[in-house]
């Protein structure tokens, strides 16, 4: 039973042990050990979340997380920008400089555009954090609904699987760690192979 | 086959700063008439206004993503032969597969070089 409410394994048990008179057998006496110890680790599963103050986690731990990394896009975003314009000032300047330099010049301005798409994917693997994040505030909170809170507190909502509307969405998932990824020789054999 | 580089090329992507630096290198490729699209709706929007030569998308965008823009463009009698190139940081096998499936010109994977940009391109128009 995962979903059960805590307060009402607890009623169970105290229920269970309160409808037990006369003498027991064997069999009862082992159940009554078994939920006596079940009462205790309700009990003592209870006390551990409240002394974990999950509330700070879900208030501020979470929260400054997500809000230091949109910082960390927003910046890296700003700084790239600048590198940006500061190329294409460079490109400008290419048409005045002898044709030997402005090759030179050309050719490292394309490589920081090159390496200027650390942007991009900085900012999407930032974003799967963040989601991630997300994930955990959600299950935090409701660990401290069932365990943590009074039966006079609503039932945590039932979680909903969302299903990706289009196959586009559903393969979305931002980039692969470097050691999981494909390199573009690997996609190019793929993609010859339906030649 | 010479390659018109007058033509309109429409980029895609959700992140200003990679359409920025698709834009210059494509300038650097000579490329000067390059349109901007911010995700697959307003790409597809454009798309059936204007007269297009390629497309250069990323994938992953709301609320349409590059594959779905993708599948749109092959289902349009107008722009089903349009040359697209999936540029993207989605690299699984499952990804490059669907994106062919879904007739994709071809497929760069992020990050990527300007080389490889210009190779994709060439092979993609030299084809059409």
């Amino acid at each position: 039973m995962p979903d059960q409410n805590p307060e009402q394994i607890e009623r169970a048990v105290r229920e269970v042990l309160g409808s037990l008179s006369g003498d027991l057998t064997t069999t009862e006496i082992s159940l009554l050990g078994e939920l006596e110890a079940l009462g205790r680790e309700v009990a003592r599963a209870k006390s551990e979340i409240a002394a974990l103050r999950v509330d700070d986690i879900n208030d501020r731990h979470i929260p400054t997380a997500t809000d230091e990394l949109d910082a960390v896009v927003e910046h890296t975003a700003t700084a790239t920008n600048e590198i940006l314009d500061v190329c294409e000032g460079l490109e400008k300047l290419q048409t005045k400089l002898p044709a030997e330099h402005a090759d030179a010049l050309g050719v490292a301005v394309t490589r920081i555009y090159e390496a200027c798409s650390f942007q991009d994917i900085t900012g999407q693997r930032i974003t799967k954090v963040v989601s991630a994040l997300k994930v955990i505030e959600q299950r935090v909170s409701d660990v401290t609904r069932r365990f943590g809170t009074t039966e006079s507190q609503p039932a945590p909502e039932p979680e909903v699987a969302i299903t990706p509307e289009t196959e586009g969405r559903a393969l979305a998932n931002g980039p692969q760690l470097p050691t999981a990824a494909s390199s573009q020789a690997d996609i190019d054999r793929l993609l010859a192979s339906f030649d | 086959m010479a390659i018109d580089k007058n033509m309109n090329v429409l980029i895609v992507d959700d992140y200003k700063t990679m359409l920025r630096i698709i834009r210059n290198l494509l300038k650097q490729l000579e490329f000067d008439n390059v349109e901007e699209a911010t995700d697959g709706a307003e790409a597809l929007a454009k798309l059936r206004a204007g007269n297009f030569g390629l497309v250069i998308s990323d994938w992953n965008m709301e609320p349409m993503t590059g594959l779905d823009l993708l599948k749109e463009v092959r289902a349009d009698s107008r722009l089903k032969n349009l040359p697209f190139i999936m540029i993207t940081a989605e690299s699984k096998t499952e990804n490059v597969v669907a994106a062919k499936q879904a007739g994709v010109s071809n497929y760069i994977v992020k990050p990527f070089n300007a080389e490889t940009l210009k190779e994709k391109i060439e092979k993609v128009l030299v084809h059409a």
